[in-house]
């Protein structure tokens, strides 16, 4: 050790207990007096809570009576308690990256059931320390100001909220949604439950406020195309579809409509999906949001042909809101964080033939069910099946795509409460008899299991088991004319064929087709199962590794209404509380190159997951942007040179650790 | 008149290349001969080890020594070379960084021997009858120097002041080294005797190397028509400029030929073969498991590839023959 660079070296050495959660598996004491015989420990100690007050007090006292210079903390993950040591240090005047946590809760007495072996690990692991942080230097944190400004990617309810909340601390929000109107699939519900809320009083006046509110810039029928930057500046850039009908001059009269050379619609209404007929010009939905026409490409004459009487034109001569020349435009904006609400698509049961979506016509989705029984839907609120007779008997059944090995493995988590609402929503309209096939019912919400019970009491059929087929082979008269469910009720032990008259696929939730670009898009992490990744999944479920980018809603994983309201509050106030600190504070253990020791070879530049390596020409010489860099260390392992370092991760404190912990072998 | 200070070469397990290069300073070798007395360099002049073991310790100002260390011999003269010099310098990559000899720490002696003397296409040694240290030959005792097990570089058996790096270093190095020395303004123990960067740094095609190499295949350069203006990686031909060190003036690829390493990594470097690794494949243009496998399978030989010269220098030294 070379004692003339870094000093008289003074170590300090902590080993807790964490109650019984270490010292059950590892002898502390021992640990501890272990690592006060190595070379540049000045003091070894073990206690009982580390982290607690006094446990903090401990290594302040000793970091002043004994100037230490150097902290060892053998304790838990450094994910939960590092900054809480680095801050101890801190206040006793010791910089807070000359202190190095070893891990032997999780890496040791968690996973190891022999005492002894357990102890020479943790022994290990404290010796790989003490000779890391013996190379540590004091670092300073790096502040880059925050611009106030917020983007909220998706205008579902998550969205809606997430940009209110924002926009109501006064802060500028920018909210981009794809589909022509904000709503999001909130918008498709009839009722919510467990109240029975009807969903449009509830969110449209919501949308309302989002278009009036005068801190919010919405962006329909548009898409982020690309973002550059870092936390506090992100350059993002938003492509605005041509709707062919000027947003500035719109008034929503619907005259165009009423014109269009198509006296009938005929083309499949999105919104209903596809229960009913839409033209070519439209509006999705009576409060879409901005109330503003869109003309649809693919349907219309002039636009597909340039051969059209243009009548929609004529209806509005005055206002002269249709513009047929229409391009699509591009909006560049700063803004210092963004929050993706992108939500989901539900689970297409063509995946699963034996239920016969597709095949017969009186099978559907949960979501078409929603707009069946809206007073403002396909059949303005009658429930009637596609060959129109109102069903006598309805099943619903659960899970479809959802806890199932061959299409998704988790839980949508809304499908049984889903099921419940329109189960009596049906019952209401239409006195059916309703069966409800299922696995396990899940009501865990304030109001759920109430709810669950009201139903039942309502003498709707349970029935537990997972429907094998839906036919339409009838084996005996009653079951003419009428689809058959093959289901065992596992409570009672038969296999049971209900008739039924109408189907309803209770589907689960999907990330988005497009999930992966967003995820790219955005630069941020993604779970095995495609929806977004949270930084932690307990303590920061909606900001994301990427600083400054939060995630709200089930584009994070399956949630409902309440649940999505509150991430959506979460992140808002997150974004909010970040644009209000003013700065944001880099981890210093970010990557440098060092300028007169790079080549220029640029082998670093395409390896970078964050696009923090850029080349100057001028120079021939790499550069890190270390706003942007995470420290991740990919491009300093990979240098051929060996010209990029990384602060906490240079050469010799990673070759000391490795040197330390293998030195029992020698 | 004071002596003039006093300068020795040796060579151990080399090929001789490095006793050219010191010929090939051409006429420049007339005025080093005027500056220095060259008391010891027997590819040149007849001194014995007896004259070495006769000199006074330390008497000789830099002793430069190429080639690596296998015999029990090379250990005896680095010892004793180290002993009588002030100034210990390794030659070549060999001395350097174990050069092309060490790549025989792949296999153990026992491998060795049995092939050379046994197993070779060429080898007709129906007795199996193999060199031994010590022999008796019509009463007179012979002897050999043992051959050890691995091959190692001049510093992992002596200390080493100054490298000079190359296969073989180039005449300008070497002189720029000798006016050094004799400057007496000496660098730091352990420089090595060339730039720092990467050959990138000097390379004559560094404009025409992609920022995303995108590797779909590698070819050999035997393999190929080679560009003589593009970047040999851009070509998918394997160079290993960006982690060698630079000073030899880009002459291979001034000649067409992509760096094969001779110069050894930068200061900064532990293990020039890991770390050129690390970085090309990174770039190979493939996703899946399989289709990596069969781009990285265009790579014959990696060991001799990576670390031509530096085997006995990586952190792996040797593989494990045991």
């Amino acid at each position: 050790m070379s004692e003339q660079k870094n000093g008289e070296v003074r170590i300090g050495v902590y080993v807790c207990h964490c109650g019984a959660n270490i010292a059950d598996t590892v002898d502390v004491k021992a640990v501890a007096e272990y690592a006060a015989t190595l070379p540049g420990v000045v003091v070894a100690r073990d206690y009982k809570y580390m982290c607690s007050d006094p446990g903090q007090e401990l290594v302040q006292e000793d970091i002043r009576n004994l100037s230490l210079n150097r902290v060892v903390v053998a304790a838990c993950s450094p994910s939960l308690h590092e900054n809480t040591f680095r801050g101890a240090a801190e206040r006793a005047g010791l910089n807070p990256f000359f202190v190095q946590m070893v891990n032997i809760r999780e890496h040791d007495s968690w996973v190891h059931s022999d005492r002894e072996a357990a102890t020479e690990k943790a022994k290990d692991l404290v010796r790989a320390a003490v000779r890391r942080v013996y190379f540590h230097k004091p670092l300073e944190k790096r502040r880059v100001p925050i611009h106030s400004e917020v983007l909220v990617v998706g205008g579902g309810i998550a969205g809606i909220h997430a940009a209110l909340t924002v926009a109501n601390s006064g802060k500028k929000v920018y909210l981009v949604e794809r589909e022509p109107t904000i709503g999001g699939h909130m918008a498709q519900y009839d009722k919510t439950f467990p109240t029975l809320d009807c969903a449009a009083c509830i969110l449209t006046p919501k949308m309302s406020a989002v278009k009036a509110h005068p801190n919010i810039t919405l962006w329909t029928y548009s898409e982020v195309v690309s973002v550059d930057g870092s936390v506090g500046d992100y350059k993002v850039v938003v492509k605005r579809k041509p709707r062919y009908v000027r947003e500035d001059l719109c008034v929503g009269c619907l005259q165009c409509i009423d014109t269009c050379v198509f006296k009938e619609p005929k083309f499949d209404d999105e919104f209903n999906m596809g229960l009913s007929k839409r033209k070519p010009i439209y509006i999705p939905f009576p409060q879409a949001t901005p109330k503003v026409v869109v003309i649809d490409p693919e349907s219309c004459i002039q636009l597909k042909t340039g051969k059209c009487k243009k009548s929609c034109l004529e209806a509005c001569v005055e206002r002269g809101a249709i513009d047929f020349d229409q391009k699509e435009t591009y909006e560049e904006i700063h803004v210092g964080s963004i929050i993706i609400a992108t939500g989901f698509q539900t689970f297409d049961p063509r995946r699963m033939p034996q239920y016969g979506y597709g095949k017969y016509p009186n099978v559907y989705t949960t979501l078409e069910v929603e707009r069946l029984v809206n007073a403002s839907g396909p059949t303005g609120g009658q429930v009637v099946t596609r060959d129109g007779r109102v069903p006598k008997s309805v099943g619903i059944i659960l899970c479809v795509g959802s806890r199932d090995e061959n299409t998704n493995r988790w839980c949508s988590r809304v499908c049984c409460m889903t099921s419940l609402k329109l189960a009596h929503l049906i019952k209401e309209h239409t006195g059916a008899e309703v069966f409800i096939f299922y696995i396990d019912m899940r009501a865990a919400g304030k109001g759920y299991e109430e709810f669950y019970q009201r139903v039942l009491n309502e003498g709707v059929h349970f029935v537990r088991g997972r429907v094998a087929e839906i036919t339409d082979w009838a084996l005996d008269p009653s079951e003419e004319g009428k689809l058959v469910a093959r289901v065992e009720d596992t409570n009672t032990g038969f296999v049971r064929r209900i008739p039924l008259d109408m189907v309803v696929l209770a589907v689960g939730l999907e990330p988005q087709p497009d999930a992966l670009n967003v995820q790219r898009l955005f630069g941020i992490g993604c779970s095995m199962d495609g929806f977004f990744l949270e930084k932690h999944p307990k303590l920061a479920p909606a900001p994301t590794y990427t600083d400054g980018i939060f995630i709200a809603g089930v584009c994070h994983g399956p949630k409902d209404i309440p649940d999505t309201v509150m991430q959506a509050g979460y992140a808002a106030a997150e974004a909010i509380a970040l644009a209000d600190t003013g700065y944001f504070e880099l981890e210093p253990n970010t990557a440098y190159i060092v300028e007169e020791e790079c080549s220029g070879c640029k082998s670093c530049i395409p390896l970078c997951p964050y696009q923090a390596i850029s080349f100057n020409e001028e120079k021939k010489k790499a550069f890190i942007n270390e706003v942007l860099c995470k420290g991740c260390g990919t491009c300093v392992a990979a240098c051929p040179s060996g010209s990029i370092k990384q602060n906490l991760f240079e050469d010799e404190e990673i070759f000391s650790e490795i040197e330390g912990v293998l030195a029992y072998a020698q | 008149m004071p002596d003039k200070p006093k300068i020795a070469f040796y060579w151990c397990a080399s090929c001789g290349g490095c006793e050219e290069s010191i010929v090939d300073l051409a006429e420049d070798i007339l005025e080093v001969a005027q500056a220095v007395d060259i008391v010891f360099w027997p590819v040149a002049m007849d001194f014995k080890r007896k004259d070495v073991e006769a000199m006074p310790d330390g008497s000789i100002l830099a002793t430069m020594v190429n080639g690596s260390i296998r015999t029990s011999e090379q250990e005896e003269m680095a010892y004793l070379l180290r002993r009588k010099s002030q100034i210990l310098i390794a030659y070549g990559s060999c001395a350097h960084t174990g050069g092309v000899p060490s790549l025989a720490n792949q296999f153990s002696r026992e491998q060795i021997l049995r092939y050379v003397y046994e197993d070779a296409p060429t080898v007709v040694n129906e007795q199996r009858v193999r060199p031994q240290p010590r022999h008796q030959h019509n009463g007179t005792a012979v002897s050999l120097p043992e051959f050890r097990g691995l091959v190692r570089s001049l510093d992992q058996v002596v200390e080493v002041d100054y490298y000079l790096p190359g296969c073989p270093p180039t005449p300008k190095l070497l002189k720029q080294a000798v006016l050094t020395l004799l400057s007496g303004n000496l660098p730091p123990k352990g420089t090595v005797l060339a730039p720092d960067t990467a050959l990138c740094d000097q390379c004559p095609r560094k404009e025409t190397k992609p920022t995303d190499l995108k590797i779909n295949e590698f070819k050999r350069p035997h393999w190929t028509q080679i560009d003589p203006n593009t970047c040999f990686l851009a070509q998918g031909i394997i160079c290993m400029g960006p982690a060698t060190r630079s000073g030899c003036e880009a002459q291979c690829i001034s000649g067409n030929m992509p760096c094969t390493g001779c110069f050894g990594p930068t200061s900064r470097v532990r293990d020039q073969g890991a770390k050129i690794l690390s970085s090309l494949a990174s770039s190979v243009n493939a996703r899946e498991p399989e289709d990596i496998e069969k781009i990285l399978d265009g790579i014959v030989d990696p060991v001799g590839t990576f670390y031509r010269y530096s085997l006995a220098k990586s952190l792996l030294r040797a593989k494990v023959t045991r």
